[in-house]
């Protein structure tokens, strides 16, 4: 009996396409552990920008944390700003050219510890810019230490018993602080980790872009993310523990909208 | 028919020499946060209202922290831009200062220096002469050093400093002290520079265009052997920068004893020098204009030709070290200067040249 070769251009033909990488995403691998939402969430923010055609205007501000990398992923200029002072840096490129879109890439170490007080000034001055914000509760980077945004007996690398509040402090909600002042515009919080989540995220993240040809204020979209390898957990085991501890105390969904608060 | 531009002379404090030439230099914004004894510089710029006059953006920042990050978010887009502070305010500076200098950006930073350490106090110093020349903050960097020595040179050296910047992509530092930034003198102003149109889309980050690659301002590099060799780049720059020496002379030709002193210490050592003369003393005294690059061949060939060098510095003992370097055990090199906010006057310098230098 003959058996009929298939070769691999059979199948990959334009109507059969469900799928594609965006060209704005470069072919260099990603520096994230598998299993990690940061890569869904560089994807998106590719898609956003090519689908909205502002490559050539948008400049992206890079932090310190695992994302220090983001400049070799997506196809725009970037710069690569000191620990927790992406807003700042956003703010001084804004303000000389207040045409571009201009957006900065921060884990919650560096926007909600070291780089609090430039959130929530940048926030608070309205300036025109998009934040995209890595909630995974942890410093990843640097090998999983509590962080800001370490939710209550959660373990870490520097609160190996847990999280005691009554001596580290309390995780901090900055999504909801920056909602409260009258610069922020759009503030969400969303997630990557099921595909229904993805759409509402992209959705989000362009939203938030769109904003700045508003010229109304700051968006920030923040996204609960999980940290396997920080974690110790599996990919699915965090995605599991992320629903069932993260979501509870960080809570999916718009919190203002349009400048006005709807949560 | 005889046609005759009328020079524009102003009396300004020196604080106020510097924000005003910030906007005929062209500028294109300024990021600041206030302390004394440079408020002015921030003061007269929202007085002055430039985004109308130019179009240059002038804004209030939260923080030392946030200012000089503004200025590294502007400079990436190719911009002219300043910033300026005081001692407390300098040293927050200095992380993003060495990130500016890691990623080769062009900005002019005025440090209206005052007494230290710590809060230290109000008054005029020069103890900020080894952070300025020397680095600063972390990592192997220098900035380039301009020490203006009057309010004119304040106004002048706005211009150059964007010069310098842009000619090496390099941070520029104008030190100067809160006796020259608090003290009014006649100037005479430049003609205003347009501001810039096109950028070196070389390096600029303000879009990817189809025409060109992506820019990447990043001072990081995980491969060691590429950061070494970054660092190879970065020195063989200063070793560039060496040509941009300048100093000043004043009765050097015939003299038996130097001081070596810049800024307002400079200008106390003019008296000293004519105080000297008036008693039969034949001093001289050279005035670095670059203390990066610090114009050590210039203090070599001194040294050969005088019995003993003072160095007077509002500080105490710093630019010192450079004088010995440079003159490396030919001839006694000595200290002196009043420091912690104190100011010497040309009496103690010259009594300080006989004790230090004439008599031993």
């Amino acid at each position: 009996m003959d058996v009929k070769e298939i070769s691999i251009t059979d199948i990959i033909r334009p109507e059969n396409q469900v799928y594609r990488k965006s060209p704005l995403m470069t072919d260099n691998v990603l520096s994230y552990c598998p299993g990690c939402g940061h890569g869904v969430v560089h994807r998106l923010i590719a898609e956003v920008i090519e689908e909205l055609g502002i490559q050539s205007e948008t400049i992206g501000i890079a932090p310190v944390g695992c994302s220090v990398l983001a400049y070799d992923f997506i196809d725009v200029d970037w710069l690569q700003a000191p620990h927790g002072r992406a807003p700042a840096v956003a703010t001084g490129l804004k303000r000389v050219m207040p045409d571009k879109y201009i957006f900065t890439y921060q884990g919650d170490g560096d926007l909600a510890a070291i780089g609090t007080g430039e959130t929530i000034h940048a926030s608070n001055r309205g300036e025109n810019i998009t934040i995209i914000f890595i909630n995974n509760g942890i410093y990843g980077m640097t090998g999983g230490q509590m962080a800001p945004t370490t939710i209550p007996g959660m373990v870490s690398s520097t609160s190996p018993y847990g999280r005691d509040v009554s001596t580290m402090g309390h995780p901090i909600k900055i999504t909801e602080l920056v909602a409260q002042l009258p610069g922020s515009y759009y503030v969400t919080r969303q997630a990557v980790h099921k595909p229904a989540n993805v759409r509402k995220a992209k959705k989000a993240i362009q939203k938030a872009f769109e904003n700045q040809a508003l010229k109304k204020g700051l968006s920030l979209v923040e996204v609960v993310s999980n940290c396997n390898s920080g974690w110790k957990m599996t990919p699915v085991k965090s995605n599991q523990w992320m629903e069932e501890n993260m979501f509870p105390f960080y809570p999916l969904g718009d919190i203002k909208v349009d400048g006005v608060l709807v949560k | 028919m005889k046609t005759s531009m009328k020079k524009e002379l102003r009396l300004l404090k020196g604080n106020e020499a510097i924000a005003e030439a910030a906007i005929r230099a062209g500028a294109d914004a300024y990021f600041g946060y206030p302390i004394t004894p440079q408020s002015e510089v921030l003061e007269y710029l929202m007085l002055e209202k430039p985004e109308e006059r130019t179009g240059m953006v002038v804004l209030q920042a939260e923080s030392e922290l946030a200012a000089i990050n503004m200025v590294f978010g502007a400079a990436s887009a190719g911009r002219r831009v300043i910033t300026s502070s005081s001692s407390p305010g300098i040293s927050l500076f200095q992380e993003c200062i060495s990130y500016i200098a890691g990623a080769e950006l062009p900005c002019v930073i005025v440090n209206v220096v005052r007494g230290g350490p710590g809060l230290g106090t109000i008054q005029p110093s020069q103890a900020d002469y080894f952070q300025a020349t020397k680095g600063g903050g972390h990592g192997d960097y220098n900035l380039l050093v301009l020490a203006p020595a009057s309010v004119q040179e304040m106004s002048d050296f706005v211009p150059l400093g964007f010069e310098l910047a842009f000619r090496y992509r390099n941070p520029v530092m104008i030190l100067t002290d809160g006796l020259i930034g608090q003290m009014m003198e006649k100037v005479e102003l430049f003609e205003p520079i347009a501001r810039a149109t096109e950028f070196d889309q070389s390096w600029v980050a303000t879009g990817k265009t189809a025409d060109r690659e992506r820019n990447i301002i990043t001072s990081l590099d995980l491969d060691p052997a590429m950061m070494e060799q970054h660092n190879k780049d970065l020195q063989e720059k200063y070793r560039k920068m060496q040509s941009e020496v300048r100093f000043e002379e004043m009765e050097c030709a015939d003299a038996e004893y130097l001081m070596v002193a810049y800024g307002s210490s400079a200008r106390i050592c003019q008296k000293a020098v004519q105080l000297a003369r008036s008693r039969g003393i034949k001093a001289g005294l050279l005035r670095p204009v670059t203390l990066y690059p610090f114009p050590s061949g210039k203090v070599l060939e001194m040294a050969g030709r005088v019995k003993g060098i003072l160095s007077v510095e509002m500080n105490t003992g710093q630019m010192v070290e450079d004088v010995r370097l440079a003159v490396n055990g030919k001839v006694p090199v000595e200290h002196y200067g009043r420091f912690g906010g104190m100011v010497h006057s040309p009496n103690e310098v010259l009594e300080a040249l006989h004790e230090k230098i004439i008599k031993s």
